[in-house]
């Protein structure tokens, strides 16, 4: 089938897509996006994690079809240029959260998900909302500091 | 593979007539696994995240409808105060993005005995609406579970709503697991109170083939509990309600957890889940 999404502000149309693949596998391997990386492909790790419509989802578990004429954002969309990262991914290459740096992209939108969200989290709430996304290096502590670092940029370039 | 787009509830209907091999996809956090993974290869995907009859939720009369697209994230934010079991339940599905797509009309239809919208939808007594180009029927929620992801719809139907009555009395729901986030429930327990009416609702999840309720354990409740006095919740009393709801569940070996720890677990999740519940009967 065809498809026609909107990905990172600009409209793509994908020839041949099969009714069962994924959004992630059309991003990867059709859209050269890769990003977005495939790990589990059942919604266990994260690390697909992209904005569909605005909402936080695992590009793994929707259906490609079910993006026809929505917005995707992905990890490639988040900051304001080329060449330029957005504060979040700052913060993760400040705070040295980045090991093996393949669960990274999925932990950074998830980040960007809830800073945008609650400038203010609670470590309570920060690891509630990372809960769906796996580090295999164990980083979490480092990961814990460079959300509250982003949470922190945030509200001060906010204010 | 077919896949298809329908944009009302009149033409998702008449595609699942001409087509019930097609299976139907919402949240996709269920079907998408089997996809990825080799497990199914439906002949069509029927898409019903175009469809508007079937997004968000109304009342009327005290019932809740939640329509079958309406996702677990948008029942914690919208029904909490209405549906507190139901609620409480959606919150330890998955994680957030699992949250934000999977719906409790998306674990009926997956029929599996562990989805965690079951034990609350069965202890407040909720009914599903199901219906097909021939009509439409409601079940009572312990009617539609017929075996291990075997449910009373039927090839030509699909679940259109869920209708659960607005909370009369405390609600809680607690779970078993290796972890609170990401976790398929060992085992899972949900006790509704109706102050009206001093009934006790019930629902087993992981517990036997199909969720179910513990009925014995439910008529004793009702019975024993001092309603009127609002007495401390006595010890005697809570274990008992423990051991039937424990001699309530069919559970078996596997994987997650043996047969005799989950009626060891269910037997401690309803103590525990009624005492907190009787606390805030007591106290409001």
């Amino acid at each position: 089938m065809r498809l026609t999404i909107q990905i990172n502000g600009e409209q793509h149309q994908v020839d041949d897509v099969w009714a069962g693949e994924s959004l992630l596998y059309v991003l990867r391997e059709r859209l050269g996006l890769p990003g977005s990386k495939n790990a589990c492909e059942q919604g266990e790790c994260g690390s697909c994690t992209v904005y569909l419509d605005g909402t936080a989802v695992c590009a793994c578990l929707v259906a490609a079809g079910q993006a026809q004429d929505r917005e995707v954002v992905t990890v490639e969309g988040l900051a304001p240029g080329a060449g330029e990262l957005h504060p979040v991914q700052e913060a993760f290459l400040a705070a040295g959260a980045v090991q093996c740096g393949f669960c990274t992209p999925g932990l950074v939108v998830a980040a960007h998900n809830l800073v945008r969200r609650n400038p203010e989290p609670s470590d309570a709430q920060i690891r509630e909302e990372l809960a769906g996304n796996l580090c295999r290096c164990t980083g979490y502590e480092k990961i814990m500091d460079a959300v509250r670092m982003a949470a922190a940029n945030t509200q001060e370039a906010g204010a | 593979m077919e896949f298809y787009r329908p944009t009302s509830w009149r033409e998702a209907l008449e595609i699942r007539a001409a087509q019930p091999d097609a299976l139907p996809i919402t949240g996709g956090t269920d079907v998408m696994v089997e996809l990825n993974f080799d497990r199914a290869r439906p002949a069509a995907l029927l898409d019903l995240t175009g469809v508007p009859e079937i997004t968000g939720w109304s009342e009327r009369e005290g019932q809740i409808q939640i329509g079958a697209s309406m996702s677990y994230t948008a029942i914690i934010a919208e029904l909490a105060d209405r549906l507190p079991c139901l609620a409480l339940a959606a919150r330890t599905v998955g994680s957030p993005q699992i949250r934000n797509r999977g719906t409790a009309a998306g674990n009926l239809g997956a029929g599996s005995p562990a989805g965690d919208s079951h034990p609350p939808l069965l202890a407040t007594g909720a009914k599903v609406h199901l219906e097909s180009v021939r009509g439409s029927r409601e079940l009572s929620i312990d009617q539609f579970y017929l075996g291990v992801k075997r449910t009373a719809l039927e090839p030509d139907e699909l679940i259109r709503s869920i209708e659960v009555p607005a909370a009369r009395g405390p609600q809680q729901f607690a779970k078993i697991g290796t972890r609170n986030a990401m976790v398929i429930a060992v085992c899972s327990f949900a006790i509704a109170l109706d102050a009206g009416s001093r009934t006790v609702g019930t629902g087993l999840g992981s517990a036997a083939p199909t969720p179910r309720q513990a009925t014995d354990a439910q008529d004793f409740l009702a019975e024993a509990l001092p309603w009127a006095d609002r007495d401390p919740l006595a010890e005697e009393l809570a274990n008992r309600f423990g051991e039937l709801v424990a001699a309530a569940a069919v559970p078996i070996d596997d994987v997650r957890g043996s047969a005799r720890y989950r009626r060891h677990a269910l037997a401690v999740l309803a103590r525990r889940t009624l005492g907190w519940a009787w606390e805030e009967y007591r106290c409001a």
